[in-house]
């Protein structure tokens, strides 16, 4: 061929670009429409909100990426919150309402994401059932356990954890708040294992194609495992910063997270169905998702209450913009 | 009077010109063989034949008048009909809805299902084809498919027949059978342009012949005056020597050790052993268990026997298992089962062996240096950056080999070495499978092209019905695997 020396085109990509542009033009109306918008105090608010989502949307890439799928996110973060809250107070009695308690409430919630996230896994891989199916059971399990631990009401934690708790959201270094510290760190290893570790280049292979992955010694099924695993803990980590902000847990906690999480990963240019993903990707995917929520909270164009609707309107433009740019 | 012709066509993609002033004509009662290396102009040719394409310049004659189709659906309205090498079937239909597909028969407003059945029975049966009208394609063999897709054309009246390789998946039998409704097309009339890597095929069935080189016709007429060897060299513009290198093993020690091997429900107690430095062949129908008994041994399929490497027993219950033990399987389907088609070059070539990239991150750098190795040692023609989904189909089994061989595997079971690529390559995959006996890998090819098996191989297995029915040595003839393979040879015994 003539043009084999010839150096590769670099093309922009509708799907590169599309979502960073989609986030500038927010920023700017935002802007524009309210003088406190890019204000500090509402840049680490905007933050702060996305750190739930954004950390379990960096998880939910890693699985999406490999070809998968999990709806249970929600519910699994609202059961941990109450597993936790449930542990914490009855271990007040014996030890006394301090930092203890705390570390042993937290370790309860990554110990029971890890739990959970292996659970789905395992369904997944080794009885083979579709990870729809899978997830939209453990969804519906979760989401009714948290209801029965709560007896239809509230799970409230213990009033002086709460206070000593509570720095866990409001506080932070350099008035930097922890949510969006462990966001950030979590987004940074994410990007880094997506990119260049054999996990992330795992992930998109079986995601792309099974049979060729099988075929070529990957261990399938361990990796599937695996994304489903780090989602769970990533999860536990989101209800760890959760927790304090309210102190309660109810049967609507985190109701529609994992809806949220999908379309973010979407939004961010990873493939539905699987072999390709990118985590910075997924930050900018919860960042729109969040602004524009704040930006109908802070204007009064448009009512807050159809923040789902345009939230759903982005969802699939972004989708047909990802479409174009795989036909081009 | 030609029915369909090329007259001085060019085609061009982008700036790149790959069809340089065509001329071809099919004639209405002959079989044209159209022949070529791979990336010759072929599947271009065809494809504006068959109105897929609009050429650049140049026109396409139907009836001797000029005409332009603006889709392949105008080119079936007027009987062109084409069928690829790729099938165009809707694998979740079944076979009768797959036949009847945009031209369904009705009864009033409903769908008249008892006579599209019996109609698909008829056409079913003209192609010796016992698949049952409602299996759902997806679960029918490539064979079948293939049959399908013929009885498709058959069913609309079709005058031009293009057929891209319809024998690359077929077995012999199944080659005959579809040779002789090739003949009986042409006997009814109809055009038929046919292209195979197979140049026996083409000595047999053409009454014209186009050869093909670099977007080119170099040479067009009738086929009695080439012989296969003539028009080897034809298309590849240069003396074919032997197409097989010598065979020059010297067998070492046992590296594998097979007994009693068995895959539930394609092949049973299969047995046999294999030496460093040997090339063992492995014949036998499409169908009959040689693909499953392997990717059984390869931990691929669920499989029970007893396996001994290099004299150790072992236990291979996943793929990854069998390269730890330096066993790697090369699969037959480049495309759904070896190669990410939709990634580069890069990481394609590292996937089965990522962990001698991996220093906690991947290594790109080693990457990188590996991939300029294997596009020197494998001659990789293509773009370093592009996607391999847009390599030409040698290439992409060059870089599927260089993949594998990363792992550097001590034994290798090759499947269908060549399959669909054309002779310049084979002859150096042939050259390289030799050279990685020659190191002193001991290697299985499985192969459904006679000549390959014998050429290649410093013994050969037959296998029938998902047995091994006789082992020949490096002199077996084509005959003697044929018998093995149908059972002829076998049949009179008692049970």
């Amino acid at each position: 061929m003539s043009d084999a020396t010839a150096p590769a085109p670099r093309r922009i990509r509708m799907t590169v670009i599309g979502p960073i542009l989609a986030l500038v033009l927010l920023v700017i109306a935002g802007a524009l429409m309210n003088p406190n918008f890019l204000g500090w105090d509402n840049v680490t608010n905007v933050l702060a909100r996305s750190a739930f989502i954004g950390i379990i949307a960096v998880g939910m890439t890693f699985v999406i990426t490999a070809g998968g799928l999990d709806l249970s996110v929600g519910s699994m973060a609202a059961f941990i919150a109450g597993l936790m809250i449930l542990v914490m107070n009855s271990l007040v009695p014996s030890m006394g309402a301090g930092i203890p308690v705390i570390l042993i409430g937290m370790a309860v919630a990554l110990l029971a994401g890890l739990a959970a996230g292996l659970l789905n896994g395992i369904l997944i891989t080794r009885l083979g059932i579709e990870a729809f199916i899978v997830t939209l059971g453990s969804m519906g399990i979760y989401r009714s356990l948290v209801t029965w631990l709560a007896d239809g009401g509230t799970l409230s934690l213990d009033f002086t954890l709460r206070s000593l708790y509570q720095p866990v959201y409001y506080g932070g270094v350099f008035g930097i708040t922890w949510p969006i510290i462990v966001f950030a760190v979590v987004v940074v290893i994410g990007e880094v294992v997506m990119r260049s570790t054999a996990f992330g280049r795992h992930c998109a292979a079986i995601g792309s194609n099974e049979q060729v992955a099988k075929y070529s010694s990957v261990r399938v099924d361990r990796v599937r495992l695996m994304t489903y695993a780090a989602l769970g803990l990533l999860v536990g980590i989101a209800t760890i910063m959760y927790v304090p902000r309210l102190g309660s847990a109810s049967s609507a906690t985190g109701m529609l997270w994992e809806l949220e999480a999908i379309a973010a990963v979407i939004i961010g240019g990873t493939v539905l169905k699987g072999g390709f993903g990118r985590v910075w990707g997924t930050v900018i995917g919860v960042l729109i998702l969040t602004l524009i929520g704040n930006l109908l909270n802070l204007t009064d164009f448009v009512s807050p209450y159809l923040n789902g609707a345009i939230q759903g309107a982005i969802i699939v433009l972004a989708v047909v913009l990802q479409r174009e740019g795989k036909a081009r | 009077m030609s029915v369909l012709a090329l007259r001085h066509v060019s085609r061009s993609f982008g700036p790149i010109e790959v069809l340089h002033g065509v001329d071809i004509a099919l004639r209405p009662g002959r079989v044209h063989a159209l022949i070529g290396e791979n990336g010759a102009g072929k599947s271009t040719t065809m494809k504006i034949l068959a109105g897929y394409q609009p050429p650049s310049s140049g026109q396409v004659l139907l009836d001797g008048q000029p005409v332009s189709f603006a889709s392949m659906g105008e080119a079936e309205a007027q009987g062109i009909s084409m069928i690829h090498q790729e099938f165009n079937l809707a694998e979740q239909l079944t076979v009768e809805q797959n036949i009847f597909l945009g031209r369904e028969l009705k009864r009033g407003p409903l769908l008249d299902k008892p006579a599209m059945r019996a109609r698909t029975r008829e056409l079913l049966d003209r192609l010796e084809c016992r698949v049952s009208p409602d299996r759902v394609v997806s679960t029918l063999s490539n064979s079948d498919k293939q049959m399908v897709e013929i009885a498709k054309a058959l069913l609309r009246d079709t005058r031009v027949l293009v057929m891209d390789e319809p024998t690359a998946v077929l077995t012999r039998a199944e080659t005959a059978i579809l040779l002789r409704q090739v003949r009986a097309l042409r006997k009814a009339g109809t055009a038929v342009l046919f292209t195979s890597h197979k140049l026996d095929e083409v000595e047999q069935i053409a009454d014209d012949l186009t050869i093909m080189r670099d977007g080119r016709v170099v040479w067009t007429g009738e086929a009695a005056a080439m012989d296969q060897h003539a028009m080897a060299n034809a298309m590849v513009g240069r003396e074919m020597s032997d197409l097989f290198p010598a065979k020059v093993s010297t067998p070492g020690e046992v590296a594998l050790e097979v007994r009693n091997l068995t895959v539930p429900g394609f092949s049973r107690d299969i047995g046999f052993t294999l030496r460093r430095g040997e090339i063992l062949g492995v014949a036998g129908l499409i169908g009959s268990g040689r693909t499953e008994t392997f990717e059984g041994l390869c931990g691929l399929r669920p499989a029970t026997g007893d396996v001994k490497i290099f004299g150790q027993p072992v236990r291979i219950d996943h793929p990854w298992q069998a390269q730890d033990l330096g066993l790697c399987y090369l699969t037959e389907d480049r495309k759904t089962r070896g190669l990410l088609l939709g990634k580069g070059l890069r990481e394609n070539l590292t996937l089965q062996a990522l962990s001698k990239f991996d220093r906690g991150l991947i290594d790109t750098t080693a990457e990188e240096r590996a991939l300029d190795q294997a596009i020197a040692d494998f001659d990789i023609r293509g773009h370093r950056a592009a996607m391999v989904g847009n390599l030409s189909g040698g290439n992409q089994q060059k870089l599927l080999f260089a993949k594998t061989l990363l792992a550097d595997p001590r034994i290798i079971v090759i499947d269908e070495p060549t399959r669909g690529i054309d002779i310049g390559t084979k002859q150096q995959m042939y050259v390289l499978i030799r050279r990685l006996a020659a190191e002193g890998r001991a290697i299985v090819v499985i192969s459904s092209e006679m000549q390959e098996v014998i050429g290649l191989s410093d013994r050969i297995l037959v296998m029938r019905h998902g047995r091994i029915t006789g082992e020949l040595g490096a002199d077996a003839t084509e005959d003697a695997i044929v018998k093995l393979a149908m059972g002829v040879a076998t049949e009179r015994e008692p049970a």
